[in-house]
């Protein structure tokens, strides 16, 4: 489903060129959970928002769903966001002035979705998510843990083939990590495909693959060591 | 996203900051209502000159005895020289023209007036019957002067209201006696008090017929002609109608001035109308300055709230959707403002009426049409570039902080 093939991506720093990533070979198949691992700096963030078209590589070819989305231009790039992929960031990014129903309801909102639809489709994620009783609350009247909850419901609302996690627990304490690896992992069990970047080396042994990263490329990639 | 969802996403961030929205509301209220107050104003000058020169009588024409190269009212034309007099007959004959609804001669002097042991200085102005109508007077008490030939004198006059007031007091003035110089003339009726209009007023006056203010003041000579147009378009016929007849009527010489109330009026109209226009411009100067104050302010806002642009970048927002939120910001923004500021002027406005109640204050419509365009438009040119800058944002960079 995601094709890499010799992916770079280098950034200009003053005069000089930083590689972050170098000549990247990966490919993911639908329903895989997988966890980036490595030390800070070895461009897992950059290969996470290389898959979210949230960045564009330096060369080569980035095929998902067979299709070629590197020549795709900002406004096709964002179709495609929309449609295809889901975010969980390490920081929640919720909009501090919208509610929790609100903030799943956005990305329904971009797409257009019609108003009666969205607010059926958020009230049966808020339940299952558990939200129920924190729907009306803006995210400051929320835990830790609830954001991020709310953060995957929103992630998650569009159906996306693949959702992308960047230290999802990264600034979450022990239980309520737990709590949030939990939940997605019932998505994976779902079907959904999980790509989560993490610095926890506890969490990442539960993906039924390891990708593992140094210095801007792979330097292992093992399967099934549940 | 649907058009309502923007209007309603926008709206939402703009309740969001407070003190930025209200900001901004204010400066384009401010330039709103200046518009709005400023060009009423102006409006309110010309109308009030007009209505002023309206009230001097409608469609007239006026013949003055001697030439003028510059055809205006300058009163130093009265003194030049007369070539030949303007005589009664002269007003007789403009009856000819098929332009001509009414035409009165007016002969002017002052006379001591006398009633019993009362008596003062007054100005007697000798005319025709017409003179009422065509110079938009009411009567108070009585008859104005009966239609007869402008040749006929008869003892006759009709007061002005303060001169009734002066010589009679409370008694009943109509049906008695009035001397004028070395003549008695029955008091035949009272005028309205008119006011002042153009400098003249009228409250002041003794009318007779015209062939007795000649014999009172020894003289042929008229002092004008009034002749009332029979619509706005034989304005012009009349005029032309009036300096051919009275060129045949004395020798073949242009020895008179006609002017045309229209003219004056057109001037005037002219001038006040600049005004409003300039007024309103130099507001509308501060409506775009309350545009530099959008922008800025909004410059902010994108920077404030880039890591929630970089969300909806990520969530699935094209640019061109990032650039419409903006512009919707801008747009509920400069609109509530402009309901504002059209609500302040209208209130400012009306104030100022109360205040100078003779001045007839109101913004015209397309002042405020003006006003509401100009605050819609600035708001939206002035966001153009916030806006493009918050859709270029770069995503990663907006969401790597926390
Ligand atoms: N926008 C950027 N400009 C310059 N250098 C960058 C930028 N983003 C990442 N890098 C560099 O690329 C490398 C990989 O970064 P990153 O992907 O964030 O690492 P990780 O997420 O694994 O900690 C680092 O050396 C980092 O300094
Ligand atoms: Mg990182």
């Amino acid at each position: 489903m995601i094709e890499f093939s010799q992916v770079s991506r280098s950034f200009t720093v003053g005069d000089q060129q930083v590689a972050a990533l170098r000549n990247i070979d990966l490919n993911f198949t639908a329903g895989e959970y997988v966890s980036i691992m490595g030390p800070s700096g070895s461009g897992k963030s950059t290969l996470l928002n290389l898959l979210g078209l949230l960045d564009r590589p330096s060369s080569g070819v980035y095929k998902l769903d067979g299709m070629d989305v590197t020549t795709l231009d900002d406004a096709q790039q964002a179709q495609v966001r929309r449609e295809k992929i889901g975010f969980v960031f390490q920081f929640f990014h919720l909009v501090p002035r919208l509610s929790a129903a609100m903030n799943i309801e956005l990305p329904m909102i971009l797409a257009g979705i019609a108003a009666e639809e969205r607010k059926e489709r958020v009230s049966t994620l808020i339940k299952s998510y558990g939200l129920s009783d924190r729907a009306d609350h803006r995210p400051d009247q929320l835990s830790g843990g609830q954001r991020q909850r709310v953060a995957i419901a929103r992630a998650t609302i569009m159906r996306p083939v693949v959702l992308l996690a960047d230290e999802p627990t990264g600034n979450l304490d022990q239980t309520t990590g737990k709590e949030v690896m939990a939940l997605l992992e019932q998505l994976v069990e779902q079907g959904v495909t999980l790509i989560m970047v993490t610095h926890d080396p506890m969490l990442g042994k539960r993906a039924s693959r390891q990708v593992g990263m140094v210095d801007g490329e792979i330097v292992a990639d093992t399967r099934g060591t549940k | 996203m649907n058009f309502s969802d923007t209007l309603l996403f926008a709206s939402g961030s703009l309740r969001g900051s407070r003190s930025r929205t209200l900001l901004m509301m204010l400066a384009m209220s401010i330039g709103v209502a200046s518009v709005v107050i400023l060009t009423a104003l102006g409006e309110g000058a010309r109308r009030y000159v007009t209505g002023q020169f309206s009230s001097l009588g409608t469609n007239l024409v006026i013949v003055l005895p001697g030439r003028s190269e510059t055809a205006g009212i300058n009163p130093g034309m009265l003194l030049g020289q007369v070539a030949r007099d303007l005589v009664v007959d002269d007003a007789q004959a403009l009856l000819r023209s098929s332009a001509v609804r009414r035409v009165t001669p007016l002969a002017v002097g002052t006379a001591q007036a006398a009633h019993g042991a009362l008596n003062r200085e007054v100005v007697v102005a000798g005319t025709g019957a017409d003179f009422l109508a065509i110079r938009h007077m009411d009567m108070g008490q009585g008859q104005f002067l009966p239609q007869m030939d402008f040749n006929s004198a008869m003892p006759v006059c009709v007061l002005g209201d303060k001169i009734r007031r002066e010589l009679f007091g409370t008694q009943p003035a109509v049906g008695e006696w009035l001397h004028l110089g070395d003549r008695r003339f029955r008091v035949i009726g009272v005028l309205a008090a008119q006011g002042e209009s153009m400098g003249m007023n009228t409250d002041d006056l003794v009318i007779v017929p015209v062939a007795s203010a000649h014999m009172l003041f020894n003289t042929q000579a008229l002092f004008r002609v009034l002749i009332e147009a029979k619509s706005r378009d034989m304005i012009e016929p009349a005029k032309r109608d009036t300096e051919n007849i009275l060129m045949q009527r004395h020798g073949g010489e242009k020895d008179v001035t006609v002017i045309t109330q229209d003219a004056v009026l057109a001037t005037f109209d002219r001038i006040l109308g600049a005004l409003t226009l300039a007024v309103g411009g130099i507001a509308a100067i501060s409506l775009s300055v309350a545009g530099v104050l959008i922008m800025n302010v909004m410059l902010i806002a994108v920077a404030q709230r880039t890591q929630e642009i970089g969300l909806l970048k990520a969530l699935g927002a094209p640019p061109a959707e990032i650039r419409r939120l903006f512009f919707a910001e801008a747009a509920l923004l400069s609109m509530a403002g402009s309901v504002v500021g059209l609500v302040l002027g209208e209130i400012g406005s009306l104030a100022i009426g109360q205040m100078y109640p003779s001045l007839p204050v109101a913004a015209p419509w397309w002042a405020v049409l003006a006003a509401f365009s100009t605050a819609l438009g600035t708001g939206i040119l002035f966001s153009v570039m916030p806006a493009r800058r918050a859709a270029l944002l770069d995503p990663v960079m907006a969401l790597a902080r926390r």
